[in-house]
């Protein structure tokens, strides 16, 4: 968890009143211009599309610091890639393109197993499927849009996950989105943890049952919260909730921390209410055989009611799955919108995640797999434990790729990136909306394709602009394990 | 005995009334207190008291743990998925090679008609090509959202050159077709905001609205009245129209029907009633107009009066994603407030060199578009005689949308009616056709019907075989 010290967050809370005051400053001086010069026309009696302070974030905060989003890059996003410069001569209102690129060190893209760029194995099987049925079926999944590769996909997934269905869909998002509404209504209750993705919370938005909310992996709260809500039943009526379904994730994209499974599953059966696992970050990238947090945490997938995932982190590609029972994946494939309106996923796309699940599987006839997985556990404690020592604040668990390293002031968020990327290290900051206001972090994600050095060199550059900003927040450890490593080789 | 009686209770009130006028000898403000103001300021005392005292109410007892837990046991949840599917879905054909005008089902060669592969792209060699130099170059997935290193330059190539085609200053690519309407929706539109939308929208459109929280006006299908006075009565009844925004959304060409939206005369009602259109042109982009623009191209109206365009590119593109275009204020809106764009992976870079691919491709043969033109209005013509079905869709809509004549009374029993139809032209002629599925979310409420995808590609043989097909079956289902 996170522990804010009493004068950061002063001084926080200080510059964001002061970015606050100066731009109701400059909104007063706009307002100003704008009774001089006419309205136009076209516009008049129209409502304006964003009104008062609706954007008065993006036009005053974000737009200063437009440059540290949205970098685009000129390669494949692997351990190393080539960022496009950006220039600008409205002081960041518009960014335009230049030709030049660097090459910089990634930090930022979900890469955990290295399947992003071009694989020995994924590739040529990727390319020999475009041949053979084209970028797009351009039709849905019961119309004619269903081929051999999404069969054989679904009945591996099935298999990798350790349930007895899968069903794709060609988005993560619209996975949550679309399927939630389908399997709980009105009258049905829906009590999800407090940081979860936006697309859960859009999905739980859409179904129109009742949405609680408990205290971020806190099992005794979600306790707590369902006594509460069965004894009273649903709000006014007081009649008996139709069912109950705890929404959790397997590893939290902005904190880094694993979800305490095993005890929100023994809650969830001893108050029979339904389990939804949301493995978005988590299935290729923990796990001794990559099968996500149940194999991570001992957790029997029987266990589990509904298993979500995504394929874009350690697939490297797109999409995402459901995995049930047989009964389940049988009604959605009948309900489910996003399973009868949507085009089918891209033959390709599908081709590249039966490849690198049979590579993780090992059923390429190679170690690969098994090497990957050991290199990214490898990868992310050692980085992890190293931040720790410079006393930056690090958050997240152990064996999790993802790992937040808080900022906190509103002006450290683009100096951090900004310095980093001058030392062509590219790291990802993110500020609200996405975090709480006053907790801004930048965030690292560890892939399977660096290689000791570079991690090293990350942590060097790192360390520096880390001195230079001062956001070294815990004390340091002295570096006691240098000399050691001296004293031996001697 | 009531003499005595009598002399007592006369003796009791000569005491009290002599208490009671006996000066107290008191004086308070310089007003005399007699005995009797005493008794009444006591009165008055308790009379007070007694009106202050709190109704006696019985306390609140909370539930105790045991009751709880009683109440934890009782308590039986329904199942997770409702058990109402005696009605067994027909499995979807699997396709064993590329979904073009003919494809493999099971081994044997089948007339496609269930590909929205309007311009023929699927299978195109050089559309091919630049996916493999891209798959090569960038893999196959982006790893990452828009804001975080997932920005390829294929992207912004992409967004230019669609913007350049349909003529808008910019344009935002999204990674899913079917996601890209119900982001955008709640983006623009937010509680308190006034959306009119026909009712024969599909179910993407109506999630939109549904995330929106917006109050939501639905007119009759393509009825131009009805719109108008749903936008007359809403304008009468807002106070403040300057803070308050209004949209109508309509697709071009509608999923559901066929139909082609009159553009004319609803940007004639949204410039009188000051309403801003979003357009959903996922099958009409690529399709109308004599270089493909869509709508606004074949209707003569110019770009800048539609505000809002959307478009899903699993259609004419044959690729995947999506695409929203407007002005620079819209589409910069878009790239920090729309879901969809912001919190998931982007689109992968080969599906947007497809789209460029597709794009070059149009802009290289633009008689591609009168060949289908051609297809759609030959098949038309065949199927004009069809046995219990009719055509309902607009003569120059690519999706060919056949009803049945007379319905057989619920939806249920009509979509087990078309299915069989559908997959007895399957396995005894070898054309693949579709009926439209209903989720049981859906919302709309337009008849069922059968849906043929044409597509330039098709040549006359494929299109008579259809046909002759079709009637063949229907002849028979219908006698």
């Amino acid at each position: 968890m996170v522990r804010l010290p009493y004068t950061t967050a002063l001084t926080t809370l200080f510059s964001y009143g002061l970015l606050f005051v100066f731009g109701q400053l400059r909104d007063f001086f706009r307002k100003l211009l704008g009774w001089i010069r006419k309205p136009k026309d076209q516009l008049k009696g129209y409502a304006p599309i964003c009104l008062g302070l609706e954007d008065f974030y993006v036009r005053r905060l974000y737009l200063r610091i437009q440059d540290c989003f949205g970098r685009p890059i000129a390669s494949a996003p692997d351990s190393w890639f080539d960022v496009v410069e950006r220039c600008s001569n409205d002081n960041n209102k518009t960014l335009h393109r230049t030709e030049k690129t660097s090459r910089c060190l990634n930090l930022g893209s979900y890469n955990y197993l290295g399947f992003a760029a071009a694989d020995e194995y994924c590739t040529p099987r990727v390319i020999q499927s475009l041949k053979e049925y084209s970028a797009s079926t351009c039709s849905t999944r019961v119309e004619g849009g269903t081929t051999k590769l999404h069969v054989e996909l679904e009945e591996l997934v099935a298999r990798f996950v350790g349930k007895e269905a899968a069903i794709l869909f060609g988005m993560g998002y619209v996975t949550n989105s679309a399927l939630i509404p389908c399997i709980i209504g009105k009258g049905g209750l829906i009590i999800s943890d407090s940081l979860n993705h936006n697309s859960i919370v859009n999905g739980a938005r859409g179904s129109g049952a009742t949405v609680r909310v408990f205290q971020h992996n806190t099992p005794s709260h979600l306790e707590e919260v369902l006594r509460e809500q069965i004894a009273e039943g649903q709000p006014r009526t007081h009649r008996p909730w139709k069912k109950i379904i705890v929404i959790v994730e397997g590893i939290y994209s902005m904190e880094g921390e694993l979800c305490k499974l095993p005890e929100i599953i023994a809650v969830c059966k001893k108050y029979k209410a339904y389990t939804y696992l949301d493995e978005a970050h988590s299935i290729g990238a923990v796990g001794k055989s990559g099968r996500g947090v149940c194999e991570l945490l001992g957790v029997d997938p029987a266990d589990v009611d509904i298993m979500m995932g995504t394929f874009t982190k350690s697939f490297g590609s797109c999409g995402g799955y459901i995995a049930a029972s047989k009964e389940i994946i049988q009604y959605l494939k009948f309900s489910c919108p996003a399973h009868l309106y949507a085009t089918s996923m891209s033959p390709p796309a599908v081709q590249q995640v039966i490849s690198a699940i049979k590579v993780i599987l090992g059923e390429d006839g190679s170690s690969r797999g098994a090497q990957k997985l050991a290199r990214i556990r490898e990868n992310s404690n050692f980085f992890r434990s190293e931040l720790q020592k410079m006393g930056f604040e690090v958050l997240g668990d152990n064996d999790s790729p993802v790992m937040p390293i808080m900022l906190y002031n509103p002006a450290k968020i683009p100096a951090f990136s900004r310095e980093c990327l001058q030392q062509n290290v590219a790291v990802v900051t993110v500020a609200f909306p996405a975090t709480p206001l006053l907790l801004a972090r930048a965030r690292i994600c560890i892939s399977a394709s660096h290689t000791r050095e570079d991690l090293i060199k990350a942590l060097e550059v790192i360390s520096k602009v880390g001195d230079l900003i001062g956001v070294k927040y815990f004390p340091a450890e002295p570096p006691k394990h240098l000399n050691q490593g001296h004293n031996k080789l001697e | 005995m009531a003499s005595r009686i009598m002399d007592v209770i006369a003796n009791a009130l000569n005491l009290i009334t002599s208490a009671f006028d006996a000066p107290t000898g008191a004086i308070i403000f310089g007003v005399p207190i007699d005995g009797h103001l005493m008794l009444e300021a006591l009165l008055v005392m308790v009379i007070v008291f007694q009106l202050t005292k709190k109704s006696h109410k019985p306390p609140k007892k909370p539930l105790t743990e045991k009751e709880i837990d009683e109440l934890c046991d009782e308590w039986v949840p329904e199942p997770l998925t409702s058990d109402s599917t005696e009605e067994t879905m027909i499995e979807p054909p699997t396709l064993e090679s590329a979904a073009g005008p003919h494809v493999i089902v099971d081994g044997k060669d089948v007339v496609n008609f269930a590909s929205a592969n309007y311009l023929g792209l699927v299978g195109n060699k050089n559309v091919i090509d630049s996916c493999v130099g891209s798959l090569e170059k960038y893999g196959v997935g982006s790893c990452g959202p828009r804001t975080f290193y997932g920005t390829m330059d294929v992207h912004l190539d992409c967004e230019a050159r669609i913007a350049k085609l349909i003529g808008m200053p910019d344009c935002a690519l999204y990674s899913y077709g079917f996601c890209t309407i119900f982001s955008v929706i709640p983006a623009f539109s937010k509680k308190g905001d006034i959306i009119v939308a026909d009712e024969g929208v599909h179910w993407a459109v109506q999630n939109g609205l549904d995330l929106s929280r917006s109050t939501v006006f639905y007119f009759k299908h393509n009825d131009m009245k009805s719109l108008e006075a749903i936008l007359e009565k809403i304008n009468s009844r807002i106070k403040e129209p300057e803070k308050v925004r209004r949209y109508i959304v309509v697709e071009a060409i509608y999923q559901n029907s066929g139909q082609i939206a009159p553009l004319n005369e609803m940007v004639r009602l949204k410039e009188k009633h000051k309403f801003r259109i979003i357009l959903d042109e996922s099958h009409s982009f690529g399709v109308l107009g004599n270089s493909g623009r869509g709508l606004a191209e074949y209707c003569g109206v110019p770009n800048e009066k539609i505000d809002i365009i959307t478009a899903g590119m699993g259609n004419a593109l044959a690729t995947d994603g999506g695409l929203c275009t407007g002005s620079v204020g819209v589409v910069n809106h878009q790239r920090l407030m729309s879901s969809a764009y912001l919190f998931t992976a982007s689109l992968p870079p080969y599906l947007a060199s497809a789209a460029i691919g597709a794009l070059e491709y149009l802009e290289a043969n633009p008689s591609v578009l009168t060949k289908l033109r051609a297809n759609i209005a030959f098949l038309l013509k065949e199927l004009s005689d069809v046995s219990g079905l009719a055509t309902v869709s607009h003569p120059l809509s690519p999706i060919i949308f056949l009803k049945l004549k007379k319905s057989t009374g619920s939806n249920k029993t009509d979509m087990h009616l078309l299915d069989s139809i559908t997959n007895q032209v399957l396995k005894e002629h070898s054309v693949l056709i579709v009926t439209t599925k209903r989720s049981s979310l859906d919302k709309c409420p337009l008849p069922l019907g059968l849906r043929l995808f044409v597509s330039a590609s098709h040549s006359e043989s494929d299109l008579a075989k259809a046909a002759a097909s079709l009637k063949k079956v229907a002849a028979v289902a219908f006698s």
